[in-house]
């Protein structure tokens, strides 16, 4: 079965349609970017899978299921885990705690009032910061990461949650080069190994070229292509949708896997 | 009720409508540029009725006539607007970028330095201002006679509305005001002088303030309690209109206006109930107002205790406190156990604020209202039910828990300064309640008799007896805190949007976080009714408020166990200098300032943060 599957999403803010029959799907193992100029409606369908806005109309069916209407906590406990374009970890706790918090939570014990909440699954927390390299730093406070680390963190975190399907907006925004291949390394061998499903957005090309499966073009609200890294390189609608945007031209021209 | 009847009392509450919102025009103008919620507007409003109620009737002593009637208030106005100049460089410009706890509680200090400042330039009687020559004849609409100044008044509003609005229009000075109320930042970005535009913003904002203070010296007697009690009534009209907006403002100060005229003939001493459940209302249904925007800012809230590692000497230090505090009977007399009591107390009260605003992020304004419940459920058991103590300090606690519950319910869906504002309103509700109900609360005074049983009448005991229920309230709240429920808490203080995606039921917690710091303040204030022996409504008031957030800022909201020692070191001061000057509130307010200035850590947390620096 389908993954993901999301059907005729609309949203309108005011008079502006943001996003207009948009349908996508995921499927277990794959990654699947979603790109297009600014102003193209990404972060609406985005926020609109991940709960944080409601769809005016359409679907989205997770596992066949429908979670259209479901609020972000319900979405993570039916599997969907999530980073953020800016990354949103809780700075005022040690690295550790941050990973024992979405295990607290994925564990319904969020309202106990008792035992510490820092001794509590330290050994499964350990495990998932050492999925994603970080355990050296599993006593430091989330605050004095390098921004990279902290993506790396919010990866961890997303993980906790056992999710089915990973979303993420703009991954490696804010990164240096170098990092941005090490996150998108670990994201495509998490997937691999895990079956994950992920749904990511991103301005770089080379990341979208490098490791989406798929690549899905939106522009004004609609989705105008769909297929293959290599058939979106050649699709003539997708380069002129790009033209003027020379941060996503240059290397849709030009790069080759 | 007859139709003339209906007319005056519409005609009433214009006028008042029309001197609320001149006042409350100038708060929201100061908010949607310097995005600071000043909470001395209300003493610019007293000192312009101050200066007013001095100077006009020297101005009509040497020319009698309306054109210096006004010409002094409108003098005054301008003495107040150069007052607000003063304001701003000296201090608000020095807080644009704090933590708005912070913003609210320094200009809650200058609010002291006034009350002090008042009082000894103008005397400590009120002065009545003279009539308006002109307008001293009431005039008759359908039989019955009409004051003529508050026909003027009812003018005044929409005169004073359309300056704003041709300022604001017209000039390249509105431009910038109304571009920076959108997007401060990028004002700044296009080279604009931020330094005379915000000045220039506080003399508009001081002068509203000063003339709407000025307008009321006819009808009002100036007096020290003004500046308390308007600026609860413009935050209701800022906060219902949208802060920031002019417009809503004025619809805002219209309803209330009308709400107040003809709230007082179905509820005849409910009046402030009426309008502050108006303000729960709309921001139940408009978390913004009427023409308010989301704060766009995130984050500046984010203040408050992070994860620190356990110590492992910790719990013999704490029991080692303990014990030398169970010891303090012996040496001490009655009086220092009394003054010792009462520091137990308060850092009760002042560690339950610590919940919410260290832990939850969640800025209260009105801890009062908790703190007053817990008295007046204990004294009210007492009262009516005659209960012993060990039935009513419950009671107390149970009473502060339910509020919690019920005001945490309308506040868990605002953020930032919306909620501040609204859980100051939550405790004048509250303050009002206890002050017009005579009937049941005894009104101003309150409730007497409340006296813990013979055997534990004693000074010695009682505080035994207090350093118990306080020891065990606070090993609960530590446990609280350093459990998930606390963390959770935290995780959404510090991003919402990832507690959401980790399944974290954010407005559950922090309505428990209500709960839970409602029931430790209702048992601090139940412990106080009885040490006193008395309850009264400045138990809810906003000066009880500010006591609590003062100890937590002296103490460090960073630092767990800061509220504790704020509360003994503010105590501790009060009970020896107050005694000694006529200036406490100044002194008190100029050390709020100093604190928010130079110390924001507290002194906890300026001790901790200089030892990590070091190691």
């Amino acid at each position: 079965m389908t993954l993901l599957e999301a059907k005729g999403l609309r949203k309108a803010f005011g008079g502006v349609v943001a996003a207009r029959d948009v349908s996508l799907t995921v499927e277990r193992g794959e990654m699947v970017a979603l790109i297009g100029p600014n102003g193209a409606g990404k972060s609406t369908v985005f926020n609109m899978i991940g709960g944080q806005l409601r769809a005016d109309a359409g679907s989205v069916l997770l596992d066949g299921v429908a979670i259209t209407d479901a609020t972000p906590q319900d979405r993570f406990r039916k599997g969907i885990g999530r980073t953020f374009q800016v990354a949103q970890a809780f700075l005022s706790m040690t690295v550790l705690e941050n990973i024992q918090m979405a295990l607290i939570s994925r564990h319904r014990e969020a309202l106990r009032l008792w035992t510490p909440a820092r001794e509590r699954y330290r050994e499964d927390a350990l495990q998932l910061l050492a999925q994603v390299g970080m355990e050296g730093t599993a006593n430091r406070s989330c605050a004095e990461l390098a921004y990279g680390d902290v993506k790396r963190v919010e990866l961890a975190i997303a993980l906790a949650g056992d999710p089915k399907l990973i979303l993420m907006d703009e991954p490696t925004a804010g990164m240096a080069p170098a990092e941005r291949s090490a996150l998108m390394e670990l994201t495509d061998t998490m997937t691999r190994s895990r079956r994950l499903g992920v749904l990511f957005t991103e301005h770089d090309m080379d990341v979208v070229f490098g490791h989406a499966d798929r690549v899905l073009v939106l522009l004004g609200g609609q989705i105008i292509a769909s297929g293959p890294p290599e058939e979106i390189r050649r699709n003539p609608k997708v380069r002129e949708a790009y033209l003027g945007d020379t941060h996503g031209l240059r290397p849709l021209l030009t790069s080759s896997p | 009720m007859d139709l003339s009847f209906i007319l005056i009392q519409a005609l009433n509450g214009l006028a008042s409508a029309s001197s609320l919102f001149i006042t409350a025009c100038g708060l929201t103008l100061v908010f949607g540029v310097t995005r600071i919620v000043n909470f001395a507007h209300g003493s610019l409003y007293m000192v312009g009725a101050y200066t007013a109620a001095t100077l006009v009737p020297r101005l009509l002593e040497m020319s009698y006539g309306p054109a210096t009637f006004w010409a002094g208030i409108v003098l005054s106005a301008l003495v107040v607007g150069l007052i607000g100049i003063l304001l701003e460089i000296l201090l608000l410009r020095r807080i644009y970028r704090a933590p708005e706890l912070f913003q609210l509680l320094a200009t809650f200090g200058v609010v002291l330095v006034f009350q002090d400042l008042v009082v000894q330039i103008f005397g400590p009687q009120d002065i009545l201002g003279p009539r308006a020559p002109g307008l001293r004849q009431p005039i008759e609409i359908l039989g019955r006679r009409f004051p003529s100044y508050e026909l003027a008044l009812i003018i005044a509003g929409p005169i004073v509305l359309g300056a704003v609005w041709l300022l604001l229009r017209r000039t390249r000075f509105g431009i910038l005001v109304r571009a920076a109320t959108q997007d401060r930042d990028m004002v700044a970005a296009l080279g604009v002088n931020q330094a005379l535009l915000f000045t220039g913003t506080l003399f508009c904002g001081a002068f509203l303030a000063g003339l709407g203070g000025a307008l009321q010296i006819p009808r009002v007697a100036a007096n020290t309690g003004m500046d308390l009690s308007v600026i609860a009534e413009c935050f209701v009209v800022t906060v219902v209109g949208g802060m920031g907006s002019v417009p809503g403002a004025f619809l805002a100060a219209l309803i209330i206006g009308q709400l107040q005229a003809f709230g007082i003939l179905i509820f005849p001493k409910s009046t402030l109930v009426v309008v502050f459940l108006l303000m729960a209302l709309v921001l139940a249904i408009r978390p913004n107002g009427f023409f308010g925007r989301p704060e766009a800012t995130g984050g500046s809230h984010v203040v408050g205790i992070a994860s620190r590692a356990p110590v492992r000497s910790g719990p013999l230090l704490m029991i080692a406190v303990l014990v030398v505090l169970a010891a303090l009977p012996l040496i001490a007399d009655p009086y220092l156990l009394k003054v010792a009591t009462e520091i137990l107390i308060l850092a009760l009260f002042a560690f339950s604020l610590q919940l919410l605003i260290g832990v939850g992020g969640l800025v209260s304004f009105g801890h009062a209202a908790f703190f007053g419940l817990g008295a007046y459920g204990a004294a009210l058991a007492v009262k009516w039910l005659e209960a012993s103590m060990f039935v009513a300090v419950p009671s107390g606690l149970l009473l502060a828990g339910a509020g919690g519950a019920l005001i945490g319910a309308f506040l868990v869906r605002l953020s930032g300064i919306y909620l501040a504002m609204m859980t100051l309103a939550a405790a004048q509700i509250l303050y009002a309640v206890a002050f017009q109900w005579v009937d049941v609360t005894g009104g101003d005074n309150g409730i007497i008799g409340v006296w813990p049983p013979a055997w534990a009448g004693p000074r010695a005991i009682y505080y035994l007896l207090t350093l118990a229920v306080t020891a065990i309230a606070l090993f609960g709240l530590t446990r609280l805190i350093d459990a998930p429920f606390g963390y959770a808490l935290r995780a959404a203080r510090d991003s919402e949007p990832r507690a959401e995606s980790i399944g974290l039921a954010v407005r559950r917690h922090r309505w428990l976080a209500f709960v839970a710091a409602g029931a430790g303040a209702g048992l601090a204030g139940a412990l106080y009714a009885f040490s006193r022996g008395s309850v009264d409504p400045s138990l809810l008031g906003i000066p009880t408020s500010v006591d609590a957030l003062t100890m937590l800022l002296l103490g460090g909201i960073q630092a767990l166990t800061g509220p504790l020692a704020g509360a003994a070191v503010l105590h501790a001061l009060r009970d020896w200098i107050m005694p000694l000057t006529p200036f406490w509130r100044l002194l008190l307010g100029l050390s709020i300032i100093t604190m928010v200035l130079i110390f924001p850590r507290g002194l906890v947390g300026t001790v901790f943060h200089g030892r990590e620096e070091r190691a």
